[in-house]
């Protein structure tokens, strides 16, 4: 598995579902440079055999802050790269495979799988929340800073 | 001409209002004049609320907006209630609160973006109430911003970049890009046709699957399992979970919940699908 190809087929895949979500032309090169970035992180993890849950958390948290700051530098929501970046990390290959063995009658199969799919979306929050919650005390510090000047 | 008078007066007002408090009081006349275009507020945060709930801004950020904009024209504490399916606002305790129903949700973000820029200039006065009313009408019946054969091709393409993303080989490219933009047709022509989603998303995926089976009998293709979970990929509800999980922790029960159920439900549709594809070959 080549990284260069990884970096490629991430890079297009993000940018064509930001096509997919309608996202303005001018942020589509944006998109699918956050999405394959966070791709890397996931796969680098994956490759050095750490957790993968961890790897999408890190991921989706970098995802995040970048797509904040794309999001104060072009005066654009955050949800418009923050979408298209986090698409190749969410489990809907997890999702699709623990359905496809529910169907199947595979139960046991399937359920490990499920509560992966599970974990994994609940990383992606996690990062993505974190990456608020810091936005907005970074916010609450300066105004602090910012009024302490004025008195 | 007359309310938008009264408006001039009650901008200023909330200006004031930001700054001291305590002079509310002395402003009861212009609380009068205020009233008198509170409709047409409660209108205008209504409409830009349904805008962009319907194209998929997340819940936390649509009653922000509202609020916001409530705020700027001088009703402090204005609440708003958002679920996927519907917004309940209220410019204050003692007013009484107005619904409006949201049927159908997509992911428009050029919309959702245009939206926001609207109401950065309502809130920075730029844009007067009139305009902005005028504009988002306009946001609100335009169409689609990429047309439908660009929409497809993109599909088509991000499947095959999907299928070697999940350590699928080169031959699984072409056959996960043919499956994908297929389903993809298949999933925008059938939901013209019935008026349940889930339904429409499990006849492509079948189609997919029966797609990626045939591809592997006459010879194209190296795993199924790859090229099939390339192609579902444009379909499955892979952001709506992430986005139920966090509407949870941040306190949006109802919605959170209801988008996991929305989320679990098209999931149950692609794998149903697909499912039956296996059994037939």
């Amino acid at each position: 598995m080549l990284i260069a190809e990884q970096i490629l087929m991430s890079f297009i895949a993000s940018a064509s579902f930001g096509i997919l979500f309608q996202a303005p032309r001018s942020t589509l090169f944006k998109c699918g440079l956050v999405g394959s970035l966070g791709w890397v992180i996931y796969i680098l993890f994956v490759q050095a055999e750490l957790n993968e849950i961890t790897g999408t958390f890190v991921a989706s948290f970098v995802i995040a802050m970048i797509g904040q700051f794309f999001a104060r530098m072009y005066k654009t929501p955050v949800i418009v790269f923050s979408v298209a970046g986090i698409i190749p990390l969410v489990p809907g290959g997890l999702a699709y495979d623990a359905m496809r063995h529910f169907v199947q009658n595979n139960y046991e199969t399937a359920l490990p799988i499920s509560a992966k799919a599970f974990m994994v979306s609940g990383a992606i929050a996690i990062g993505l929340v974190l990456s608020e919650v810091i936005n907005q005390s970074v916010k609450k510090l300066r105004k602090r800073k910012e009024s302490h000047l004025k008195t | 001409m007359g309310s938008l008078f009264y408006f001039s007066i009650a901008d200023t007002r909330s200006n004031r209002l930001h700054f001291n408090n305590e002079k509310s009081e002395r402003g009861r006349t212009n609380v009068k004049a205020f009233e008198a275009g509170t409709t047409e507020v409660i209108e205008l945060c209504l409409l830009i609320g349904r805008v962009m709930l319907q194209n998929g801004a997340e819940t936390y950020r649509v009653e922000d907006t509202m609020t916001r904009i409530a705020a700027s024209f001088g009703s402090g504490e204005a609440q708003s209630f958002v679920t996927p399916t519907g917004i309940v606002f209220s410019l204050g305790q003692s007013e009484p609160s107005k619904l409006v129903r949201v049927s159908d949700r997509t992911t428009n973000l050029h919309k959702v973006a245009k939206a926001n820029n609207i109401s950065r200039s309502i809130t920075s006065g730029s844009l007067s109430i009139r305009e902005a009313h005028r504009e988002l009408t306009d946001l609100d019946k335009a169409g689609t911003y990429y047309t439908i054969p660009a929409q497809i091709a993109s599909a088509s393409l991000a499947s095959g970049c999907f299928a070697i993303m999940f350590q699928g080989s080169w031959f699984d490219f072409g056959p996960a890009c043919v499956a994908g933009g297929f389903g993809f047709i298949a999933l925008l022509a059938f939901h013209r046709f019935f008026e349940i989603k889930f339904f429409a998303e499990f006849l492509a995926s079948l189609i997919i699957g029966v797609l990626a089976f045939s591809f592997l009998l006459m010879g194209i293709g190296n795993e199924a399992d790859k090229i099939i979970i390339g192609s579902v990929m444009p379909l499955v509800p892979g952001l709506l979970i992430t986005n139920a999980v966090r509407d949870l922790m941040a306190g949006h029960l109802v919605s959170g919940l209801s988008k996991g159920a929305e989320a679990f439900l098209t999931a149950f549709a692609i794998g149903g699908g697909v499912a039956i594809a296996f059994s037939i070959f």
